[in-house]
């Protein structure tokens, strides 16, 4: 029975097994010329100093392909702060994969977008803030950038990458959102993300300034509903609910360890990009194991796989399957426990507590914002 | 489900989507911005058929032949499955010219 000590567990010593992942996040800087206030980076950066080399991405990118993964989303920070990263592209494209690239359109010319290009990019997401130069520049913290944001869009049309705009909703654009719609139909995009802000992180720091209303997210609801008849066969329109106001939770990840997993700019390995807000948790990193072995075999992917490791009520809970018991990470932000039930799905026994918090957030009047900038010495 | 492709219309796959054999699972994928979608072989026999030049009646005629099945029952799952696409933006059309 050597094979004992391989079989995969969870948290409880519960037997689990491992799918394949499909798609891997690439972080592969934290550096980033925008200060946006619900970044989904952790409050802890890396610095530029213990960030991967292009070589490094280069082998876990044929790891990645020979685990199954078919996509990379290449992001950050601002991936574009990377001198190397045509490089990166490269080898991901070799690696066979299929590669997002994820921008702030900030600090790329038009002669490295070409250089992209022959890299091998196949897609180009591009964040908006706004819908006009003042919101975009306050929000982004980044003067200028709506300028440059609109000439990089341009760019992205003539050398004829296909589109996706990036949209974070909360409280002080949420209003917007049909303006946010026609620009990004405007510009050309085959696809439009309109995502509320999640309260991990920054955007946590940022409640009170970020938290829509109720109002607001049933206006988002229709909005996004509309503008799916409408613009049907001419863009699609993804959507990430405001979850505070939700009946269930979301199913984040598409279940722990089930489809995605997420590399750092220094190699650390995350069933997600707000796993590490699991302060007991360890996670590995690609320079001491390899990504399969990660994958498989490690403490913190394997931590909360299957349903067997679920509390009431989501182990009686019919939606187990369906969603997982929502975010861990949200548990560990809203319950103080990652193995908690998501508090904002409605069977959790906080639940009315953070639905009460929610809208004390959403009535506060503050439009001041917590910048995410890295600390000084670094 | 009102189709968003005529029989004169000419079907083809944009930059940005491509098929690809997936290698680990064994299966043949559409791969798309954001979407890896498997494909199963009515799906794949269809797909290979977009040319950038050939409409979609002659597609499907061209199928009919191949599988020897009745060119109204093809017509409609090629319609379908290309609207499908044609929705999710994989799959664009361009009128004949």
């Amino acid at each position: 029975m050597k094979d004992l000590s391989h079989q995969p567990r969870d948290l409880d010593g519960n037997p689990v097994t491992p799918g394949l992942p499909m798609a891997m996040l690439a972080e592969v800087t934290h550096r980033c010329p925008l200060a946006c206030p619900y970044c989904s980076n952790p409050v802890e950066l890396v610095r530029a100093g213990s960030e991967l080399s292009a070589d490094d991405w280069g082998r876990v990118f044929r790891e990645a392909a020979d685990l199954g993964v078919l996509q990379v989303h290449i992001s950050g920070g601002e991936p574009g702060a990377r001198r190397d990263l045509a490089q990166i592209v490269a080898h991901a494209r070799d690696a066979g994969l299929y590669v997002n690239l994820i921008t702030s359109g900030i600090g790329i010319t038009r002669a490295r977008l070409e250089e992209l290009d022959r890299a091998g990019v196949d897609h180009v997401q591009l964040s908006l803030q706004g819908i006009r130069p003042d919101m975009a520049d306050r929000i982004s913290g980044h003067p200028g950038s709506w300028d440059k944001k609109m000439g990089f869009a341009e760019w992205v049309a003539e050398i004829g990458f296909p589109l996706t705009i990036n949209a974070v909703v909360h409280r002080q654009n949420m209003e917007r959102l049909p303006d946010m719609l026609e620009l990004a139909e405007r510009l050309g995009a085959r696809r439009i993300e309109v995502a509320t802000v999640q309260f991990h992180g920054w955007a946590d720091l940022n409640r009170k300034a970020l938290m829509p209303t109720r109002e607001q997210a049933v206006f988002a609801r229709q909005i996004v509903n509309e503008g799916r008849v409408r613009l049907r066969g001419r863009m699609v329109i993804d959507y990430v609910p405001a979850d505070h106001h939700a009946v269930y939770p979301k199913a984040c990840m598409g279940g722990w360890g089930s489809t995605g997993l997420n590399i750092g700019p220094d190699g650390t390995v995350l069933p997600c990009h707000a796993a590490q807000s699991i302060t007991w948790m360890r996670f590995e990193n690609v320079r001491d194991r390899s990504l399969s072995d990660i994958w498989h075999l490690s403490d913190s992917f394997n931590a909360f796989r299957g349903t067997a490791w679920m509390p009431e009520p989501c182990q009686g809970c019919e939606r187990k399957v369906v969603d997982f018991g929502g975010c861990r990470c949200q548990a560990m932000a809203l319950a103080g426990d990652a193995r908690a039930t998501d508090p904002v799905c409605s069977k959790s026994p906080l639940h009315a507590q953070v639905v009460a918090r929610a809208e004390a957030d959403a009535d506060a009047t503050t439009t001041e914002f917590v910048y995410r900038r890295m600390n000084k010495g670094g | 489900m009102t189709p968003l492709i005529g029989p004169h219309d000419v079907p083809y796959l944009p930059r940005g989507v491509r098929l690809q054999g997936d290698r680990v699972r064994g299966i043949r994928v559409l791969q798309a911005p954001e979407r890896a979608m498997q494909l199963d072989q009515i799906g794949e026999a269809i797909l290979g058929e977009l040319d950038g030049s050939r409409s979609m009646a002659a597609i499907v005629a061209g199928l009919a032949a191949r599988y020897q099945a009745p060119e109204e029952q093809i017509a409609g799952d090629v319609r379908d499955f290309l609207t499908g696409l044609i929705e999710r933006r994989m799959v664009f059309v361009k009128d004949p010219t």
